[in-house]
C-alpha cells in the first residue's frame, strides 16, 4: 500500500534569466495505490505544470509546500531518484532523443530502476510483448527514442515504458490526446493492465470523459487557476463535459 | 518536437550568403610560391602557428621517424615507391605552405592500386606510425581504377610532428570509402591535405576521425573530373583539454550534375579544447545541377572551449539544384537528459546516452565494424576524463 501526498505545491515556471512566473499556488491532492484520480481542467491551468514539478522538470522550481511519496519527499530526490523510488510521468509532449535506440534506453531505464540488469533474453522477450500488447511494430525498438514519432505513437511508447517500470505512482498528462479510437482503446487497456496489480496510483490529467469510459477513475478533480477547486466522484466528469469549465474559470478571474 | 537538439542555437542560411573573398583553389609545387605564415592570413588565423613546431616554416629536419604498414588483400596492389615515380603529384597541386613542404620533404611514398572492375574483398589499412618524436613528412597515393571499388583506412598512431599529402584518384564508376583516423598520442603535430578527384558517374565517401594529437589540421579537398560523381565527407572529433582539431574541408563543384554532403560533428570537452571547422563550397561558372550541402555541429561539454565554425559557399552560376549549409553549437540538452532521467537513468549515464547517439548515427555508418568498436569505446574514454 502506497500513499501518495501533494501538500500545498507552488511552483514557478522559468521562463528567462530573470523572469519567472507563479503557476501552481497551493496544491493539494492524495492517491492511494490501487485509485485512479481524474484530473481536468481549462488549458492553461497548469495541469502539465503540476507533472512537470513533481517529476523534477529543470523548467519548474518548486517554491513552497511537499511531495511524499509513503512519507518521503520526493522533492529532495534528483530526477532518476524519484523514477527509481516509484514515480512515473507519461509526458504531454514525450521528448526525442536522437541517436539513442529505444531498445537502449528502454533496458537503461529497467536496469536502472529494478537495481540490476535484466537477463538480455528475458527482457527481450518481455520488450517483445509488451510492445505486442500495445500494437507497436518490434521495428521501433531500433530507431531513436521518440525520434520521428508520430503523436500516437509516442504516447503508445510512453504506456510501454510505464508497463515496464511497474512505477508506485504513475502521472499520466493527456495520454489520450491526439489518439484515434483504436489507440485510445489500445493505450488505455495498457493502463488498465498497470492498474491491475492493485499497486499502482493513477493521476489522470485529460480534457475528455473519453478515456474515463475506458480508465475508470475514482475520483475526478477540476483544477483551475493553478489549484484544485473541486472535487468528487466520476459523475463530476460528465457535469464538466456538458457545462464545461466556466464556472471555475470565472471564479478564480474574479480572485 | 520538431528540432532534436534543443539546447542548439541553429542558424541557416540560403544560398550566397557569404561573399569569399579569396579560396585557395591556384597552387603550386614549389614552396617559394607561398609565403612564411605569420597568422593573419585568412586560411591560417585559427591555427596556433607555434604549435606547429617548424612544420610551416620549412625547417625540414627531418629528425623523426615514421613507419608505414600496409595490409591489403591479394587484388590490391601494394607498393613503395621512390619520390620520383611518375604517377606522384599528378592529381593535385599543394594549395598551402605545409602542403608543398611535404611534397618536397618525403623521401619514399606508398602507392595502392585497386585494379579495374576489381571489388576489393578487405579493407585496405594504411598504418602511419610515429615511432619518434620530430619533423616527418609523407605521401600516399590510393588509385581506384574504373568500376573498381574498396574501403581504405588510414590510421594515424604514435608520435610526430608530421606533414602528408595524401591523393584519393577515383575513376570512372568507381567507388571509394576512406576512413582516416587521427588516433595520436598527446603530444603529436600533424598536418595533411587530402586531394581527391572524383570521376564521371563515381563515389567518394570519406570518414575523418579525430582524436588523437596536440595539433591536427586537415584538410580534404575534392574535385570532380566527370558529371555525376558524388561525394561524402562525414567527420567525427572529440577535442579534449589543450588540443587544438582543425578540418577544412573544400568541395570544387567544376563540373556539372555533381553532388557533395560535408557532415562533421564534434565534441569539445576541458579547458582550452580548440576544434575549427572551415567548410568551402564553390559551384563553378557554367556548372549546372549541383547538389550541395554541409553542415557542422559541436557539443560543447565544458566551459573553457572555443569553437570556430565557418561555411562558405560561393556560387558562379545560377543554374544550381541545391546549396546549402548550416552550422550550430551548443550544450547539452538538458530536455533530453530530463527525459532519460526521469525513467530512473542516472544523470551521467543519461549524459552518455545522449553523446553516444550524437555521434552515434555517423560512426554506425562506418563499414569496418572493429573501428566503429574502437572509436566509441575511445570517445568513451575521453568522456570518462571529464566525469
Ligand atoms: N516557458 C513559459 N513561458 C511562459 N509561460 C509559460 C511557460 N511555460 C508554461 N507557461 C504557462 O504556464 C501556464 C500553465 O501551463 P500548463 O502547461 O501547465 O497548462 P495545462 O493545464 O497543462 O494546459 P493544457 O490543458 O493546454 O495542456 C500556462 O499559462 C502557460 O502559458
Ligand atoms: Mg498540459
Amino acid at each position: 500500500m502506497t500513499k501518495f501526498e501533494i501538500r500545498g505545491l507552488r511552483a514557478d515556471v522559468l521562463i528567462g534569466a530573470e523572469e519567472r512566473q507563479e503557476i501552481l499556488k497551493g496544491v493539494d491532492l492524495t492517491i492511494n495505490s490501487g485509485e485512479t484520480h481524474a484530473i481536468m481542467g481549462p488549458n492553461g491551468s497548469g495541469k502539465s505544470t503540476l507533472a512537470y514539478a513533481i517529476a523534477g522538470h529543470p523548467k519548474y522550481e518548486i517554491t513552497d509546500g511537499e511531495v511524499l511519496l509513503d512519507g518521503e519527499n520526493v522533492l529532495e530526490m534528483s530526477v532518476d531518484e524519484r523514477a527509481r523510488a516509484g514515480l512515473f510521468l507519461a509526458m504531454q509532449y514525450p521528448v526525442e532523443v536522437p541517436g539513442v535506440s529505444m531498445s537502449n534506453f528502454l533496458r537503461s531505464a529497467v536496469t536502472a530502476v529494478r537495481g540490476e540488469a535484466p537477463k538480455l533474453r528475458a527482457f527481450s522477450k518481455e520488450l517483445q510483448q509488451a510492445m505486442g500488447g500495445l500494437s507497436i511494430d518490434p521495428a521501433f525498438a531500433a530507431r531513436g527514442v521518440n525520434e520521428g514519432f508520430s503523436g500516437g505513437e509516442k504516447k503508445r511508447h510512453e504506456i510501454l515504458q510505464l508497463e515496464l517500470l511497474k512505477p508506485k505512482v504513475a502521472i499520466l498528462d493527456e495520454t489520450d490526446s491526439g489518439l484515434d479510437v483504436d489507440a485510445l482503446k489500445v493505450v488505455s487497456e495498457g493502463i488498465n493492465r498497470a492498474r491491475a496489480t492493485g499497486e499502482v496510483g493513477v493521476m489522470l490529467i485529460t480534457h475528455y470523459t473519453r478515456i474515463l469510459q475506458y480508465v475508470r477513475p475514482d475520483r475526478v478533480h477540476v483544477f483551475a487557476h493553478g489549484q484544485v477547486a473541486e472535487s468528487g466522484g466520476p459523475e463530476l466528469a460528465d457535469v464538466l463535459e456538458s457545462e464545461g469549465y466556466e464556472r471555475f474559470v470565472k471564479a478564480g478571474a474574479s480572485q | 518536437m520538431a528540432s532534436p537538439n534543443l539546447g542548439i542555437t541553429e542558424h541557416s542560411h540560403g544560398a550566397g550568403e557569404i561573399p569569399i573573398s579569396k579560396l585557395d583553389t591556384h597552387g603550386s609545387f614549389d614552396v617559394n610560391d607561398f609565403p612564411v605564415p605569420n597568422g593573419r592570413e585568412e586560411e591560417w588565423r585559427f591555427t596556433p602557428l607555434r604549435r606547429l613546431r617548424g612544420l610551416h616554416d620549412g625547417r625540414d629536419i627531418a629528425d623523426g621517424v615514421v613507419k608505414v604498414d600496409v595490409q591489403a588483400p591479394a587484388e590490391v596492389s601494394v607498393e613503395t615507391v621512390a619520390r620520383d615515380d611518375a604517377r606522384l603529384g599528378t592529381s593535385f597541386l599543394p594549395t598551402d605552405r605545409v602542403s608543398a613542404l611535404a611534397y618536397q620533404a618525403f623521401t619514399e611514398a606508398t602507392v595502392v592500386t585497386v585494379p579495374a572492375d576489381t571489388t576489393a574483398a578487405e579493407p585496405v589499412f594504411v598504418r602511419i606510425t610515429g615511432v619518434r618524436q620530430g619533423d616527418a613528412y609523407g605521401h600516399v597515393l590510393v588509385h581506384v581504377r574504373r568500376h573498381a571499388a574498396a574501403t581504405v583506412v588510414l590510421e594515424y598512431s604514435g608520435t610526430a610532428v608530421y606533414a602528408d599529402n595524401v591523393e584519393f584518384v577515383v575513376d570512372d564508376g568507381a567507388r571509394l570509402d576512406v576512413v582516416s583516423l587521427q588516433d595520436w598520442e598527446r603530444d603529436a603535430v600533424q598536418v595533411s591535405h587530402q586531394y581527391t578527384r572524383v570521376g564521371r558517374d563515381a563515389r567518394f565517401r570519406s570518414f575523418v576521425v579525430t582524436l588523437g594529437g596536440d595539433l591536427v589540421r586537415l584538410s580534404p579537398k575534392v574535385g570532380y573530373t566527370g558529371p555525376g560523381g558524388d561525394a561524402e565527407l562525414h567527420g567525427l572529433y572529440f577535442t579534449g583539454a589543450g588540443q587544438h582539431h582543425e578540418h577544412r574541408s573544400l568541395i570544387d563543384h567544376n563540373v556539372s550534375n555533381t553532388r557533395s554532403r560535408v557532415e562533421y560533428k564534434g565534441a569539445l570537452s576541458g579547458e582550452d579544447a580548440h576544434a575549427v571547422w572551415i567548410g568551402d563550397v564553390i559551384i563553378g561558372e557554367g556548372t549546372q545541377g549541383t547538389d550541395s550541402y554541409e553542415h557542422n555541429r559541436n557539443l560543447v561539454l565544458t566551459d573553457g572551449t572555443r569553437v570556430d565554425s565557418v561555411p562558405n559557399l560561393e556560387i558562379f552560376t545560377g543554374e544550381v539544384e541545391g546549396a546549402g549549409h548550416a552550422s550550430a553549437s551548443g550544450r547539452l540538452d538538458d530536455i533530453h537528459l530530463f527525459y532519460l532521467q526521469s525513467r530512473g537513468i542516472p544523470a551521467d549515464e543519461a549524459r552518455r546516452l545522449v553523446i553516444r547517439g550524437f555521434f552515434a548515427d555517423l560512426i554506425n555508418r562506418i563499414e569496418v565494424p572493429e573501428l566503429r568498436e574502437r572509436i566509441m569505446a575511445e570517445v568513451e574514454e575521453k568522456l570518462a576524463l571529464h566525469e
